[in-house]
């Protein structure tokens, strides 16, 4: 058993800005656990630009943004462990992990950050039906064949989903020498962000064809054709609009699912609508001492943004390993967080005012797209902030931050909520 | 030619045609199994409810009741011989209504005159009991105790392997386009590829191909439809949800939706029955899934969309006679039928298999050897290992430490004995079916890559020649200055790592 202040799972760019800011914050006894034989994430693979707009003020690669982290990570003699897959997570924070280079090996922490990312849908949980042959990937994993293995999974393409993965693979297999014939779309609008259409499809003359989806796999062995029809307002497939595509490789890009299996081992409440663990200002879950940011605790557009909360989440493990945490504050009164209309998957869930040290972000995703929309919080149906936006689409998140004094105002309050009006 | 002489020729490596070679490697013969796949159990043995059926179902004095009940009797000592997964969770039959009651009581003495054990008839309270996340409609159940559950490719696959330990030869990809008598009297089989094998029996294994084998030799014929099954297989995160095995009151056209733990911990909803034209159309369809969600909803109110990791779809091969046709075909001498094997002839294999091998054994005259191989050694998967076996076997060999498949905790070192052992994968999907790499929730989305580097180290092909389940399946193309597979490793650890380790240890 070896102990540590704070175990970080995940090292990437969610595990990486917790692990720093934990070190800022005067911890010294960090651990970054990471499965991959290199830190960096799904970052690695994604060799395109886009990153660090927010944070760095740069546009910057996926493998640019990446290192900024890493080389920091070395140069505050931050310590982590690759190849290391964690098995098993409990409530009193001891990890079990196992790796080549040092087998079986039981940790406990003081504080643990969960930052293990996500995984991609595939087409089992979308029940597409056909035949079952090979040439039908996640986005995500033919980007690291394309990418990192230096292989082409396809010459002929369909893109089943319009997320950020599907659309920058458009882009990608079009460059590596692949006819992409189409990206399909189920709901009436993208769910990638617009600047991914416009630079990934529209530049590209690959046609975007939403309210559609694919209705069947064909090919024995390898995918021969699908076939694309239209839907109706309750996603059901339209007779008589049926179009066949003959193409060799399907990629699917339907959504990402937060990988909480360890965290739900370890009785970390989830939530239903983000996939996540239900955390509060602090980030922390519901097993006291285990904090989660990044793709695990909700599915992020942006980087950046990943970046901004995972530090929130790294200083505030710290101050727990520090003995600074609940403990150190008086009990306060808990504000729960509730979706209004128009929103889904406010993060965080509970909130306790006095805690907050200068403004409370909250995220969320629109549930559909408005225009010339404001959202809305509430404290007891009370209207303390309005923002206003041009457009919300469920493709970008939306991150608001409530200043302190705005909760000190409505210090009794019990509920706050987020709601769009239009 | 010597090569393809053989004592007995088993056409079909499915769960029947491993089981009979592996029965007949008991005796002093030379064993030969064809298969049209690239692999054991890529036909209906793949893709079925996995389900060791008590024996309620047959009518008494049918091929089916006879050697489903004794089947069953054998599975457990079989599974448990060959280091496969084996559990009787009991069977339920569910009960909605009068009729299904009274239909209860008629498969209760159908089953008592089977001679199967235990059943008995059990209240809504019992039935809650047992099961507390059953659908309030259910009102009354058949409980069958001796219902168990399998893991159908898993017990094929280590069949073959003892088969292949005690001598018996396999021939992949050999589609068999003609069985006749030649003047000396053996059999001539000829395959697609122009291959040869003389036989002085045959064994007619051949699942949903059996009707046209036997008819080109015997006079009886026979006919055998493709009866399609859909499934849903939902996610470990439901394991516990249900203990036994769910059936409804069956229908004409079978057993009905089950729904049914998996010795995996994943549950299994299925199947439809929908006879199909074409012997290889394992399509699944919106219709039917559908059907399959609706129908189970008797029992299972809310199957959880968001829980389904995978779907697929299976053939049975359902006979015109209604029945198993087993044994040698009357005006085809040391011809011998194992077909019409549909359910329950995953539960009846080992009988069919124990018994077809004593009848040719005394057709052919042949004695039981005594030197064989008992047992043939497997790897122990590392998600089923206690932390002392874990730090035992990675002391061993270091690449049980590297996970590759991180939903289901398979190892690099699983996945290599996978592919070094006798009847060894070649294919993603023979290393997911050995392994489970690849079965759990993400579906291969994260282990894919690096399976790929593995089968091209130790089978020595590129990425582009990896194939998902032989045939035209490669689940890459080429491309100029494609770089090599390579898990990162060092040339020197990527030889240590092929060189130190032996095959399968008996």
């Amino acid at each position: 058993m070896t102990d540590v202040d704070i175990l970080i799972i995940g090292g990437g760019p969610a595990g990486l800005a917790a692990a720093i800011a934990a070190h800022e914050a005067g911890c010294r006894n960090v651990l970054l656990l990471e499965r991959e034989p290199a830190l960096g994430g799904i970052l690695r693979q994604c060799i395109h630009a886009g990153f660090g707009m927010h944070v760095f003020k740069e546009d910057l690669t996926g493998p640019e943004y990446a290192q900024r982290f890493v080389r920091r990570f070395h140069e505050l003699g931050l310590s982590a462990q690759c190849d290391t897959m964690v098995l098993s997570v409990t409530p009193d924070r001891e990890v079990t992990a196992v790796s080549p280079a040092f087998g079986l090996q039981h940790f406990r922490a003081k504080a643990i950050v969960l930052a293990m990312g996500c995984r991609e849908r595939t087409r089992g949980a979308l029940q597409v039906p056909g035949w079952r042959p090979a040439g039908i990937y996640p986005a995500g994993q033919a980007q690291r064949f394309v990418n990192l293995d230096g292989w082409m999974p396809g010459r002929r393409v369909v893109i089943l989903g319009s997320g950020d993965i599907g659309l920058i693979m458009a882009r990608r297999m079009t460059l590596e020498g692949a006819k992409v014939l189409a990206c399909v779309e189920l709901m009436p609008f993208s769910s990638g962000l617009t600047r991914n259409v416009v630079q990934c499809l529209d530049d590209y003359g690959i046609p975007l064809l939403l309210s559609h989806t694919v209705t069947e796999i064909h090919g024995r062995e390898r995918l021969e054709a699908v076939t694309v029809a239209q839907v109706d307002a309750q996603r059901k497939p339209l007779p008589g609009t049926d179009q066949r595509f003959e193409c060799d490789t399907l990629l699917l890009s339907v959504g990402l699912i937060p990988e909480n299996e360890l965290s739900r081992a370890a009785g970390v409440r989830v939530s239903e609508v983000t996939c996540g663990p239900l955390v509060d200002e602090a980030l922390q879950t519901s097993v006291p001492g285990i904090f989660a940011c990044g793709n695990v605790l909700h599915v992020h557009d942006l980087v950046d943004h990943v970046t901004i909360e995972s530090t929130e989440a790294g200083r505030q493990a710290a101050k727990y390993a520090q003995g600074q945490g609940e403990a150190g504050i008086p009990a306060c009164q808990m504000l729960q967080i509730r979706d209004g209309a128009g929103v889904r998957g406010l993060v965080p869930q509970t909130v306790c005012a006095g805690r907050v040290a200068d403004v409370l972000p909250l995220m969320f995703r629109p549930a559909a797209v408005f225009k010339d929309a404001a959202a809305v919080v509430r404290l007891d149906g009370e209207e303390v902030l309005r923002k206003r936006f041009r457009i919300l689409t469920p493709g970008e998140m939306v991150r608001l931050v409530v200043p302190k004094e705005v909760l000190e105002r409505h210090a009794g309050a019990g509920e706050l909520t987020v709601g769009v009006e239009v | 030619m010597t090569q393809n002489f053989s004592d007995v020729l088993v056409i079909g490596a499915g769960v029947v045609g491993c089981a009979v070679a592996r029965e007949l490697s008991r005796y002093a013969l030379r064993v030969n199994v064809l298969d049209q796949a690239g692999d054991v159990a890529e036909g209906s043995t793949k893709a079925n409810s996995a389900i060791v059926h008590a024996g309620y179902d047959a009518v008494p004095g049918t091929a089916k009741a006879c050697f489903n009940v004794r089947g069953n009797a054998l599975f457990e000592a079989w599974c448990r011989e060959l280091e496969v997964p084996f559990v009787r969770n009991t069977s339920l039959v569910a009960a909605f209504d009068d009729r299904d009651l009274a239909a209860l009581e008629a498969l209760r003495l159908r089953g008592a005159r089977n001679g199967v054990p235990g059943l008995r008839i059990i209240t809504q309270d019992e039935v809650r009991a047992l099961e507390p996340n059953i659908s309030r409609a259910v009102i009354g159940a058949l409980l069958a105790p001796s219902g168990g559950i399998c893991c159908p490719y898993g017990l094929t696959f280590r069949l073959a392997e003892h088969a292949a330990a005690n001598g018996v030869t396999f021939h992949f990809e050999r589609r068999v386009v003609d069985v006749a008598r030649a003047a000396d009297g053996l059999w001539q089989v000829t395959t697609a590829d122009g291959g040869v094998f003389r036989t002085r029996a045959v064994v007619n294994a051949s699942g949903l191909y059996a009707d046209e084998l036997n008819n080109t030799v015997s006079a009886q014929k026979l006919s055998i439809t493709p009866r399609r099954g859909e499934y849903l297989m939902i996610d470990k995160q439901y394991a516990g949800t249900f203990r036994a095995t769910i059936f409804q009151v069956p229908t004409p056209l079978g057993k009905g939706v089950l729904v049914s733990p998996t010795v995996d911990g994943t549950l299994i909803v299925g199947p439809t029955a929908e006879d199909v034209g074409d012997k290889s159309d394992t399509r699944t369809t919106a219709d039917g899934l559908r059907k399959v969600v609706e129908s189970a909803a008797r029992v299972w109110e809310q199957v959880p969309a968001g829980g389904v990791i995978a779907t697929f779809s299976g053939l049975r091969a359902h006979g015109d006679r209604d029945d198993f046709v087993v044994g040698e075909a009357p005006d085809a001498p040391f011809f011998f039928n194992a077909a019409a094997m549909e359910s329950p002839g995953l539960t009846a294999a080992p009988a069919v298999a124990v018994w077809l091998a004593e009848q040719i054994g005394k057709r052919l005259n042949a004695q039981r050897v005594t030197s064989n191989v008992h047992h043939t050694a497997t790897w122990k998967p590392f998600r089923e290992m206690t932390d002392a076996q874990r730090i035992a076997a990675i002391a061993d060999d270091p690449s049980y430490a590297r996970i590759v498949c991180r939903c289901e905790n398979v190892t690099e070192a699983e996945i290599r004995a996978a592919i070094r052992c006798r009847i060894g994968a070649r294919t993603l999907d023979g290393v997911k079916r050995r392994t489970r790499a690849g079965m759990g929730r993400c579906q291969g989305g994260f282990c894919t890559p690096r399976i790929i580097a593995i089968l091209c180290e130790e089978l020595g092909l590129k990425p582009e020649q990896i194939t998902k389940f032989g045939g035209g399946s490669n689940l890459l193309v080429t491309t100029h200055g494609a770089r090599p597979a390579t898990l990162g490793l060092s040339p020197e650890r990527r030889a240590s790592s092929v060189e130190s380790r032996e095959p399968c240890h008996d």
